[in-house]
């Protein structure tokens, strides 16, 4: 088996990044954490070193939906008190760019995460996040498509 | 389209070292980091450090590459291997005393799994070769309880998996000629020349 260190080299950045996709940048930080942290300790009793990206990739998913989750606990939290203050995306990070990602539909960054970002084939994909994997094609495809016209960049081609 | 994908993959340098540091610290702390490993300059060149929580588990020379002996541990001890420096400070600096002549005994925990049997018996008898002193492949062989095995106790000496903490370069030829060396006999004659300063 490979030494984890190597692991994380390999696999960090694009873990880092689905993590980002789908949690946002100041909770992706947390997110990528638990992955990792999930995944050293797995990692010694794991069967076959096949396919590593789709298994962090399936573990950052999970980290990350429980992020969310318990965000959105808060939020109501928050709500029911009056209270204001929004931790997610906004408080600390102003690039347009992940204020449009956090609007796109879920389907949607969750393609684009594990297609483009951690290069997974789209039935792979298909797997993590359910469905088939022509409509995550699609997914990855619109979703990518949308931001750049939020983003109303004539740049990105 | 792939500057957009680009662009959402960015991440820089200072943010990859502050995730590895938490990785760090937090698999440390719930006790799922196994092995931590770095390097340090010496004058018989980079020396790989490796470290499990019973003690130094690890010392490898420069002619040894990298990913072998991590590929070693992580098969014989255990993958959940990270880069640590940290972990490793107390050794780097008792082997730093050392090379500068201010330490001749070392205090840094040992652990020995890396070494099974007869090998083991030799190193545990190795490591009571105190400083500035030399022994022959035989007498060890004898303080080992095998007398007739000075073959294996060269075999002992050459696979140390802690050479220089554990004084293999002090185990000499019966003729007084230095037998082998796993970082080179260079190496060998230089920690001998500093112990006899």
């Amino acid at each position: 088996m490979k030494p984890f260190e190597l692991v994380v080299r390999e696999h960090s950045a694009a873990v880092f990044a689905v993590c980002r996709v789908l949690v946002g940048p100041i909770d992706a930080e947390d997110a990528w954490s638990e992955t990792f942290l999930a995944a050293i300790s797995a990692y010694p009793k794991l069967k076959t070193m096949d396919n590593i990206r789709g298994w962090l990739a399936t573990i950052a998913y999970h980290k990350s939906m429980d992020i969310l989750r318990s965000r959105t606990k808060q939020n109501h939290h928050e709500n029911a008190n009056e209270v204001t203050t929004t931790k997610f995306v906004h408080a600390a990070n102003h690039e347009a760019i992940w204020n449009e990602v956090k609007s796109l539909p879920e389907r949607q960054r969750l393609a684009i995460a594990y297609h483009y970002l951690a290069g997974l084939p789209h039935a792979e994909t298909a797997a993590i996040i359910g469905g088939t994997a022509d409509a995550t094609r699609r997914a990855a495809s619109d979703g990518l498509e949308n931001l750049r016209k939020r983003l109303n960049r004539e740049d990105w081609s | 389209m792939s500057d957009l994908v680009d662009e959402l993959s960015v991440v820089d340098e200072a943010l990859s070292s502050r995730l590895h540091e938490r990785l760090v610290r937090d698999a440390s702390e719930v006790g799922t980091l196994s092995i931590s490993y770095r390097t340090v300059d010496s004058p018989i060149g980079t020396l790989l450090l490796a470290t499990t929580s019973a003690g130094l588990v690890r010392v490898a020379f420069e002619n040894e590459p990298e990913d072998l002996v991590l590929q070693e541990l992580s098969s014989k001890l255990s993958p959940a291997i990270l880069y640590n420096p940290k972990g490793l400070d107390e050794v780097a600096r008792e082997l730093d005393e050392y090379f500068k002549g201010t330490r001749r005994v070392f205090e840094i925990p040992l652990d020995f799994g890396l070494s099974r049997g007869f090998r083991r018996t030799v190193i545990e008898r190795m490591v009571k070769v105190p400083f500035g002193n030399t022994r022959t492949y035989s007498q060890l062989a004898v303080e080992a309880g095998n007398p007739k095995a000075t073959r294996a106790v060269g075999s002992a000496c050459a696979t140390n998996p802690i050479p220089i903490v554990l004084p293999c370069h002090r185990i000499l030829r019966s003729d007084g000629s230095l037998g082998g060396y796993r970082g080179g006999l260079d190496a060998k004659r230089f920690l001998l020349a500093l112990e006899t300063k």
